[in-house]
């Protein structure tokens, strides 16, 4: 089976977001793969372990992507594929992003690609169905088990907690959810042997793309924090207190009951 | 200007979901002067439901009934969908961020080749431009957005724009349309309902959630009974689902479900980032933990330092005797 996956690098979940004129700092932030791509990268490999066949892992980004690409080479994948757009492209959305994997995958022979259901930067989750769409493949989002058996695909998919058992057909692409799976950590001979994996490094002239083309739909005007919380106000006193106290001021200060 | 927006409705168990109404508040929001066209598809009647989008403000709906839609497919909605967008050529679509919402929504913009924004969480109006507001980074920060070209679409998060008000008095023309389905490639064979009945908890207004605090299963009974006293729906932490206290389908949080209650009451939830990232922006967070030191103080704001046991039970008797002196 030829299977890609679609991977982003986001911050490390943990990181502290910090906003100067209107953008999100980034200088000397952790940088990780996507969590629910690594649900993907996991996935991907199990069933090329299962059904034979190769792993390329992908990724729009600049070169400082090659660090989450060897980890997913770590992890068991084949083959990586950097698109690198920093010197072409000052912004770009979802429309962009797809448009470039489009061209991608235009020469390329595809049974599967997995990709994560959202992002945790941008969370906007549209790149997989928006693909599958120009590829005319079948898509289905947030899967928690995917069982291929010949041309024939089995999934459970997550829908708001309940599970709808779904039957479809390969070439296909699905995004996956937590419950999935659970991704491996790259074993240190998986780290020796991913530093001598083909990575190979297109830009979009090579994928016979211009700017022109990529020109985003969408533009972001402006970003910000939330509003800094005021303290809270720890109750005091003894419990049956504190709860009259609870009761009254959601009555009568935050007026919700 | 847009002057003509479609309103994509979603229905549960036969009812329209409440987030189909904010859809048609957000298209308000968008162009008030605008002709607001709704969408309903389904196998069954649309009729009474197409009445309840006008009696919310709809001008007119669209409904598309066949067999192949019984249940929602990205493959047979995209197909309805896009035969009544050809025909109405709308400015503006507006959607749910639901599973629906998201599953579909990117399907038709990539069709379309339009820009989409996605979980707006509000909508304003500035100059003739219209600005998006929408939580990333796991709402740890926002960002106003807006399409530069083409279609305005949007997908709006449950419980943040507010609907109009229900005018039964108001009228309308329920249209249907007739549009052939090719046959299927993705088919639902089964659905296991895990999903509680009652109060849906993405669109509630007061959500009670649990995290390992709670200790089991049984210790999830008085939550639900304080659910219910507030007419709210029954959540939980991921460590409260990873210890079998309670099904994934309560799960709130960065993997579970983004809810936005005007009352969320956090019971011995530590507070991980994670599951912050699915409550925070909840209008009033009120957290009871043993733990003083819980990360969850921080974002309350009001907190009770305590044994849950103790506390919930006290809390639902005030409360009852509050909505008995009401």
């Amino acid at each position: 089976m030829n299977i890609f996956v679609l991977l982003k690098k986001t911050f490390d979940t943990e990181e502290k977001i910090v906003v100067s004129n209107g953008r999100i700092e980034d200088d000397g932030a952790e940088f990780i793969i996507n969590p629910y791509d690594e649900y993907a990268v996991e996935e991907a490999i199990k069933q090329r372990d299962e059904h034979g066949g190769e792993v390329t892992v992908i990724t729009i980004g600049d070169e400082d992507s090659e660090k989450q690409l060897r980890t997913a080479l770590a992890m068991g994948a084949d083959k990586a594929v950097l698109i690198n757009t920093e010197d072409d492209l000052d912004e770009g959305d979802q429309f962009t992003t797809t448009k470039i994997l489009e061209a991608f995958f235009e020469d390329k022979d595809v049974d599967l690609i997995l990709a994560g259901n959202v992002a945790i930067d941008e969370a906007s989750g549209q790149v997989g169905p928006r693909l599958a769409e120009r590829l005319g493949f079948n898509y289905v989002t947030t899967i928690t088990s995917l069982e291929i058996d010949g041309n024939t695909a089995k999934i459970d998919k997550d829908v708001e907690g309940d599970v709808e058992k779904i039957e479809t057909s390969l070439p296909l692409l699905v995004t996956c959810q937590q419950g999935l799976n659970e991704p491996r950590y790259p074993s240190l001979p998986g780290i020796m042997k991913a530093k001598k994996k083909p990575l190979e490094e297109l830009e979009i002239d090579d994928l016979e793309l211009d700017e022109d083309e990529l020109e985003p739909k969408t533009k972001t005007v402006d970003i910000f924090l939330p509003p800094e919380k005021e303290a809270g106000r720890v109750l005091e006193g003894e419990v049956d207190a504190q709860v009259k106290e609870l009761v009254t001021l959601l009555r009568n200060e935050a007026k919700v009951l | 200007m847009s002057e003509k927006i479609l309103v994509i409705g979603e229905s549960r168990d036969g009812v329209l979901r409440n987030v189909t109404f904010e859809a048609i508040g957000a298209a308000k929001k968008i162009n008030s002067s605008a002709e607001i066209v709704g969408v309903l598809c389904g196998n069954d009647n649309l009729n009474s439901q197409a009445k309840e989008m006008i009696y919310y403000g709809a001008d007119r709906v669209v409904t598309v009934t066949n067999e192949k839609l019984a249940t929602y497919t990205s493959d047979g909605y995209g197909q309805a969908v896009l035969a009544v967008m050809e025909e109405e050529s709308p400015d503006a679509i507006v959607m749910g961020h639901t599973a629906v919402g998201k599953d579909l929504t990117p399907k038709l913009a990539s069709k379309l080749e339009s820009g989409l924004i996605s979980d707006a969480v509000d909508i304003n109006l500035v100059g003739d431009q219209v600005v998006f507001t929408r939580p990333i980074y796991s709402g740890k920060a926002f960002e106003n957005k807006i399409i530069t070209e083409g279609l305005v679409f949007a997908t709006i998060r449950p419980n943040n724009i507010k609907a109009l008000d229900r005018d039964d008095s108001r009228s309308g023309e329920v249209q249907e349309k007739s549009v052939d389905i090719s046959d299927l490639r993705t088919v639902i064979k089964e659905v296991l309902r895990k999903a509680s009945e009652g109060v849906d908890l993405s669109e509630a207004k007061v959500v009670v959630a649990g995290g390992r605090g709670v200790k089991s299963a049984d210790g999830f009974k008085p939550l639900y009974e304080l659910a219910d006293v507030l007419g709210g729906a029954v959540g939980a932490s991921r460590g409260a689902c990873d210890a079998d206290y309670c099904d994934y389908s309560l799960q709130i949080g960065q993997t579970g479900k983004v809810v936005t209650p005007d009352l969320y009451i956090a019971v011995g939830i530590s507070g991980a980032i994670q599951h912050l990232a699915g409550m925070s922006n909840s209008k009033v967070i009120v957290a009871i933990n043993k733990d003083p030191e819980a990360n969850i103080f921080n974002v309350a704001d009001y907190g009770i330092v305590g044994d849950l046991f103790e506390v919930i039970p006290i809390l639902i008797e005030e409360i009852k005797s509050l909505k008995v002196n009401a």
